[in-house]
């Protein structure tokens, strides 16, 4: 509303008049760049909880049924051995906890916030009490999540997909309020994510500082848009879809249960009509990420500037029309099977532009390797390896064989830990001096990387060997197969490597609170970059910029132009006038 | 509109769709997600109901006289609506505030009406696990659908209720033109949205 602008106005007057409170400030903060921040600590917090439960999960894995170090003291009953229904337990939440609380609150929540606003110079988002409370709403279906851990019965075990009616009936998996817990979590959430879509719909489309068009914004908006567009019209589909389950187990209705004349397809349909668009939820903002950071570190403009929004935007359509290939084994006509191959496969077209264009933006570039700039090109190489093995699986005559083995979960992996987690970490890496106003420091920085990226290759790239080889998806003991056995000693290979990555996100924390607190003061614009959150101090002040908002005259990409000195042209620079002062 | 000059020459923007107001863009973009919320259900009910043998005929167990007179009091409160606003457009801020109470009530109406009939059904054994007549999803789909648009409207009075008020107090009667339209786009598209469940829950 025009008020909401009224304010804001008035605040830009009394800037320094009044001090907020520390709860104002810190926690019901109404501005973008405080939710951004509590959106990241909230991610990171989930990301160590997911992490741990993975380790639990490749332990059993590795040596089955064996006491897991540490969990003595939780499991008392089997003195820290994973019983079956445990877990169950462990790999369904450290899918749910890293797709729903670390990777989009991380990607679209954080840094959805912080470089929306920034990026296309607005003073906050359209409508910042909203903005809260998404946060808000976000965290307390995150704290609704935990809780499940804690009731009678243990959490949801039925997978993140929840399949009907393994889900919709308690007595099949044993778990009763647990999976409640779990369908009541993901409503709330659904709520919170369809006020941070409101959010940043409204504010892209009606809130860019004068001169900035829209194909004058940078990538990574052009990927937080098209994100928060899926996210309002695939996330309702899952927060009706998570009631139906939830009236099936509490109400007794039969949706989703055969017994009472339901259909347990019905679950997989709406499921997966959200889970695809969700994937590409999960890795447009990363691709939006490296589109930004690339250019920034090879010096020189992205590649197909139009062609990369353009590809974002095919992507998003596609996705409504691909879902079918999560269900090609659950019954489906197969003319309708080969249609989904089709559509699946055309979405290579788009993808393949863009990771082309990523590589012709670092053709003769002049490539500084820094942190960020390293882990963007982990995220270009692994994306590749991800979206070539994804081919595999939209190919009916091989989904069928490779369909619930582990080569999907070493793709899965690859998009999402290789893509999303490695975007994550470059975003954190390149706007860390913005969002907190301090140096990260780049020895740990290294330290962190080499080996995330080295162990990330040795845990998930052997998935696909084994997966071949015929191991299971979520099986609970590989040696009960005799067919499995010659191959475990790939399991125990890929869990000392998995214990290996995450010893090595210990610099990235000690890193991210030593930085926090004792890193170098961050200069106004340390990466030389154009975009316009470079041109605000770093951190921003409250409405981001003084009296004046900025004012843009060109596109964000404009490295080593023959019309500046130095080898970065801001968007906020106007153009020369005189042909004669035109020198380089 | 003299609130699109106010608000640019307060930030100048590049190109915004609706420069009067932003929350008449966020409140579309919600009924676009609203509207999957929705299209979700109905499409759940389609589908159920298309692979059932032994679906009731719902012209037979629900009756459509009172949804009828229920349907075309909606409708009657969207006309009221729309003079609401024309009302306020004119400056005319008590015949405004008077079309949305109203509304409001037509709302309420509808409500109780519903409440009703829930009863009613309720009474002659159609529960949201089971009904005497056939697929026990018969009753589950008519209660989500319905309940979950009745929800809609009894937020609708609510916020209706909260308008009037905010009409009441502003200084100006066209200062609160933007807020009335905002809540008229939200009230339409219940109206809308009952039409289709309606349409698809009682008469085919």
């Amino acid at each position: 509303m025009s008020a909401s602008s009224a304010t804001a106005h008035a605040h830009v007057e009394h800037a320094g008049h009044h001090e907020l409170g520390f709860v104002r400030t810190y926690v019901f903060s109404t501005d973008h760049k405080m939710i951004a921040r509590q959106f990241l600590f909230l991610g990171l917090f989930m990301m160590i909880i997911g992490g741990l439960l993975a380790l639990i999960v490749r332990w059993q894995l590795a040596w089955p049924e064996t006491a897991v170090p540490g969990l003595g003291a939780i499991l008392k009953e089997t003195g820290g051995i994973l019983e079956p229904s445990t877990y169950n337990m462990a790999f369904t939440m450290h899918a749910t906890i890293m797709i729903f609380f670390v990777i989009m609150p991380i990607l679209a929540g954080s840094f959805g916030n912080f470089c929306i606003p920034l990026m296309i110079g607005a003073r906050d988002m359209a409508f910042p009490f909203l903005n809260m409370l998404s946060f808000w709403v976000t965290a307390s279906a995150g704290v609704i999540m935990l809780s499940g851990f804690f009731v009678e019965g243990g959490h949801a075990a039925a997978g993140w997909t929840s399949y009907a009616p393994l889900s919709a009936v308690p007595s099949y998996t044993g778990v009763n309020w647990g999976q409640n817990i779990w369908c009541i979590s993901l409503f709330i959430m659904g709520i919170g994510s369809m006020m941070g879509s409101i959010n940043y719909i409204t504010t892209i489309i009606n809130m860019r500082a004068p001169g900035m068009r829209l194909f004058r914004m940078p990538l990574v908006v052009w990927s937080l848009f098209i994100t928060a567009i899926l996210l309002l019209l695939a996330l309702p589909v899952l927060t009706s879809a998570v009631a139906m389950l939830l009236f099936d187990r509490t109400l007794g209705t039969s949706w989703f249960r055969p017994s009472g004349g339901g259909e347990p397809l019905l679950w997989q349909h709406l499921f997966w009509y959200f889970g695809h668009p969700e994937v590409y939820i999960l890795i447009l903002p990363a691709m939006g990420i490296a589109s930004e950071i690339l250019p920034v570190f090879s010096r020189k403009p992205i590649f197909g500037y139009h062609a990369m929004a353009f590809s974002m935007i095919s992507i998003a359509f596609l996705s409504w029309v691909v879902y079918g290939h999560h269900m090609f084994v659950s019954g489906m006509n197969p003319a309708l099977g080969m249609a989904f191959t089709v559509t699946t496969m055309i979405i290579a077209v788009p993808s393949a532009i863009k990771t082309f264009n990523w590589l012709g933006t670092l053709w003769g570039g002049r490539i500084q390797f820094t942190v960020p700039m390293l882990n963007a090109l982990a995220f270009v190489s692994m994306f590749v390896i991800g979206g070539l093995s994804g081919i595999f699986m939209a190919s009916t005559p091989v989904d069928i064989y490779i369909q619930d083995t582990y080569f999907i979960v070493a793709h899965i992996h690859y998009v999402v830990f290789g893509g999303s987690i490695f975007g994550a970490f470059a975003a954190i890496y390149y706007w860390f001096p913005k969002m907190f106003g301090r140096m990260m420091n780049t020895t740990l920085g290294h330290l962190h990387f080499w080996p995330t990226f080295v162990f990330f290759n040795c845990t998930f790239f052997p998935m696909h060997i084994i997966g071949v080889g015929g191991q299971m998806r979520r099986i609970y003991n590989p040696m009960q197969y005799e067919f499995l056995q010659h191959q475990q000693h790939w399991n125990v290979f890929i869990t000392v490597s998995a214990l290996c990555l995450g010893l090595g996100q210990i610099p990235f924390v000690v890193n991210f609170f030593w930085s926090l607190f004792a890193g170098l003061k961050a200069p106004m614009n340390p990466w030389n970059a154009n975009t316009l959150e470079w041109t605000a101090p770093s951190p921003p002040p409250h409405l981001n910029w003084g009296p004046t908002l900025p004012t843009v005259y060109r596109g964000p990409y404009e490295y080593s132009s023959p019309e500046s000195k130095e080898d970065w042209l801001p968007q906020t620079a106007p153009p020369v006038a005189a042909a004669g002062a035109r020198r380089h | 509109m003299s609130a699109a000059s106010v608000h640019s020459a307060i930030e100048p923007a590049e190109t915004p769709l609706t420069p009067e107001s932003w929350g008449k863009l966020g409140m579309w973009i919600f009924l676009a997600g609203d509207a999957v919320g929705f299209g979700t259900l109905l499409a759940g009910y389609g589908a159920m109901r298309a692979t059932s043998a032994d679906w009731p005929s719902p012209y037979e167990v629900l009756g459509i006289n009172l949804t009828a007179l229920m349907t075309f009091l909606l409708i009657c409160s969207s006309v009221t609506m729309v003079k609401g606003l024309e009302w306020l457009g004119k400056g005319d801020r008590s015949k405004c505030k008077m079309f949305l109470f109203l509304t409001a009530l037509g709302g309420a109406i509808f409500v109780s009406l519903q409440a009703y009939e829930w009863t009613h059904l309720i009474h002659r054994g159609l529960h949201i696990n089971g009904n005497p007549w056939g697929a026990s999803l018969f009753g589950t789909t008519f209660f989500l659908v319905t309940g979950f648009h009745g929800l809609h409207v009894t937020g609708g009075v609510i916020y209706l209720l909260a308008i009037l008020r905010y009409v009441a107090n502003r200084p100006e009667p066209r200062a609160s033109y933007n807020a009335v339209e905002i809540v008229g786009l939200y009230w339409h598209f219940v109206d809308l949205v009952w039409i289709m469940v309606f349409t698809f829950m009682y008469l085919i």
